[in-house]
């Protein structure tokens, strides 16, 4: 291993760490939040951080550290959630396109080129409107991009193993075309497809809390950063704090999230 | 040549015919009834009656394909129907939105390459070196900052820090800075790292190598050599990134009040007023393909090799 490949895996296992941090600290948020997120306290408007309030109080005098807490939750889940299920159907749609071929693999293919032909957000920003805000709506919108980048990988990869000897021994063998995708194929390429889907998790958080500002995405008085952060854009002047943090929050994340996509990425190519 | 390009603008239009049909079936299926959410907005108590009739006048009772036809054809002739909410002419708006939406996007294309690409080809040619550590941690920050945050942020520090720039743009010259700079912010990471990117790998090719050898000066070796071979490389760069434009427009506009496309449509989700909705995303669906179809010709002119690959 060289000196090189040395640093980065170093650089990869901080980073990795990091990351992990940051998804302990939204599983657990729930534990962590000193105070109720949603509880309202008309006498505690807009109070700077304190000792209680670490990051202040919102204009409803809500504890802004336990919004924040809480919204990390929704927007790392809601990322790990989207980026999962099109990881999922990506990878399936391109096995089977790459493995059968034929008319199929043609529709499906041309489908996939037709959604990566149009800008995603402004399709997801269509689709978010017409199905009227809310989470899922937020998600689908952007799911009907997302899946693309996997098929696309997924297929191409798969093409590229297919008539390798052992898929043809174990299609000599008797080996039904499911079984073979399952245990010979998907083993071979998931890799690839894995470092796509960490490099597309700033990407996706970057366009759920995107939506949220727009107030396509989640529905107050739920949590969610980029929901937070409009909607202390109208009084920033009075009560920084109140975007400050979520605006915080935003960066660190998705900037942890790329760094670790780009340092896996450069691993993998060293 | 000839014969890739007329087959690239084949494709291109089936595309469009296959995006307005998806365009129009979104809308067909989108939930709330138009003539519904109209006659209520009148402030008068509905009946059935009324609403029947409502959606005869409207059209609404046809079936998928004659109202999908009707629309189209009055598209192609550059009527985008009826506005549902005030019953103008929906083309005007989006005209004098997308005219808007040209302007503040030209700007920040414009400020986010004057930067890029000196950057770009700077750290490339210093690899390693401080600059080149300085321009990457930078543009890999602002490549991560979503363009709603940095326009947040540079709201706060110049309009009331500094109290230098209106906050509402509302389509003047000055208002223009603020949106314009929020846009190209990220937009000029993303182009740093990737013309960085590009002109490190031409530099490490084998060429490059032979014309140092023979003592070809440093400056003729990037400039006539290496650059020039990337230009298609970096046109396709830019063209893929007016994608994202058009989507981070409309994030910016709806903050800045800028009267462009991206402000009306958002105005027109609020609305429900579908027509709007429909013009927008095939104007931009329109704009996209037809500027990604430019580069690639672009490309072919200044790289006749791309057509072998």
């Amino acid at each position: 291993m060289s000196r090189e490949k040395q640093r980065l895996k170093k650089k990869m296992i901080f980073a990795a760490v990091c990351a992990a941090i940051l998804v302990i600290i939204a599983v657990f948020s729930g534990v962590i939040a000193p105070n109720d997120p949603y509880a309202t306290n008309a006498t505690l408007i807009r109070k700077p951080p304190s000792a209680e309030f670490i990051f202040g109080t919102d204009n409803m005098g809500r504890c802004v550290f336990s919004r924040v807490l809480i919204g990390a939750r929704t927007t790392i889940a809601a990322t790990f959630f989207l980026v999962a299920i099109s990881f999922v159907i990506g990878t399936l749609i391109g096995m089977l396109c790459g493995y059968y071929g034929g008319v199929v693999d043609d529709i499906l293919m041309r489908f996939a080129d037709l959604m990566l032909a149009f800008p995603q957000m402004v399709v997801a920003i269509a689709v978010a409107g017409m199905l009227g805000g809310g989470l899922f709506g937020a998600l689908l919108a952007l799911g009907v991009t997302a899946w693309t980048s996997f098929a696309r990988l997924a297929r191409s990869h798969t093409l590229s193993i297919k008539n390798e000897p052992y898929i043809t021994v174990a299609r000599l063998s008797g080996k039904k075309g499911a079984y073979i995708i399952l245990h010979h194929i998907l083993p071979n390429i998931v890799e690839p497809v894995l470092v796509n889907a960490l490099t597309q998790i700033g990407t996706t958080m970057i366009g759920i809390s995107g939506l949220s500002f727009l107030g396509l995405g989640v529905v107050a008085p739920q949590a969610e950063w980029g929901s937070m952060i409009s909607e202390g854009r109208a009084y920033i002047q009075i009560a920084p704090w109140t975007v400050l943090f979520p605006a915080a929050a935003t960066v660190i994340t998705i900037i942890v999230f790329n760094y670790l996509g780009d340092v896996v990425m450069e691993y993998k190519n060293e | 040549m000839t014969g890739r390009i007329t087959k690239r603008i084949a494709e291109l239009l089936v595309l469009l015919i296959v995006l307005s049909i998806l365009t129009f079936l979104l809308m067909y299926l989108a939930p709330g009834d138009p003539a519904q959410k109209r006659l209520s907005s009148q402030g008068v108590a509905v009946t059935k009656e009324m609403l029947d009739a409502e959606r005869e006048r409207m059209g609404l009772a046809r079936p998928f394909f004659v109202r999908y036809g009707e629309w189209a054809w009055g598209v192609i002739r550059g009527d985008f129907g009826l506005s549902l909410k005030d019953d103008m002419p929906v083309a005007p708006k989006l005209r004098e939105g997308l005219s808007n939406t040209i302007v503040l996007a030209s700007a920040s294309l414009i400020l986010s390459l004057v930067f890029a690409i000196p950057l770009g080809i700077l750290s490339a040619v210093k690899k390693n070196s401080i600059f080149d550590h300085t321009v990457r941690i930078l543009s890999f920050i602002g490549n991560s900052l979503p363009n709603f945050l940095i326009s947040v942020i540079l709201m706060y520090f110049f309009c009331i820090w500094l109290d230098l720039f209106p906050i509402i743009a509302s389509g003047s010259i000055q208002g223009l800075f603020l949106p314009a700079l929020s846009l190209a912010i990220p937009m000029c990471a993303r182009f740093t790292r990737q013309i960085r990117a590009e002109i490190q790998k031409e530099l490490e090719r084998d060429y490059v190598t032979g014309l140092r050898a023979r003592g070809v000066k440093e400056s003729d070796v990037l400039i006539k050599n290496v650059l020039y071979n990337c230009m298609g490389h970096i046109f396709t760069i830019i063209a893929l990134q007016i994608g994202t434009l058009m989507g981070g427009s409309v994030v910016i506009e709806t903050i800045f009040r800028w009267p462009g496309i991206g402000k009306l449509v958002m105005d027109s989700i609020t609305a429900r007023d579908y027509p709007v909705i429909m013009g927008f995303v095939l104007i931009m669906g329109t704009i996209y393909v037809a500027v990604n179809l430019l580069s690639d010709i672009i490309c072919q002119v200044i790289d006749p090799r791309v057509e072998n690959e």
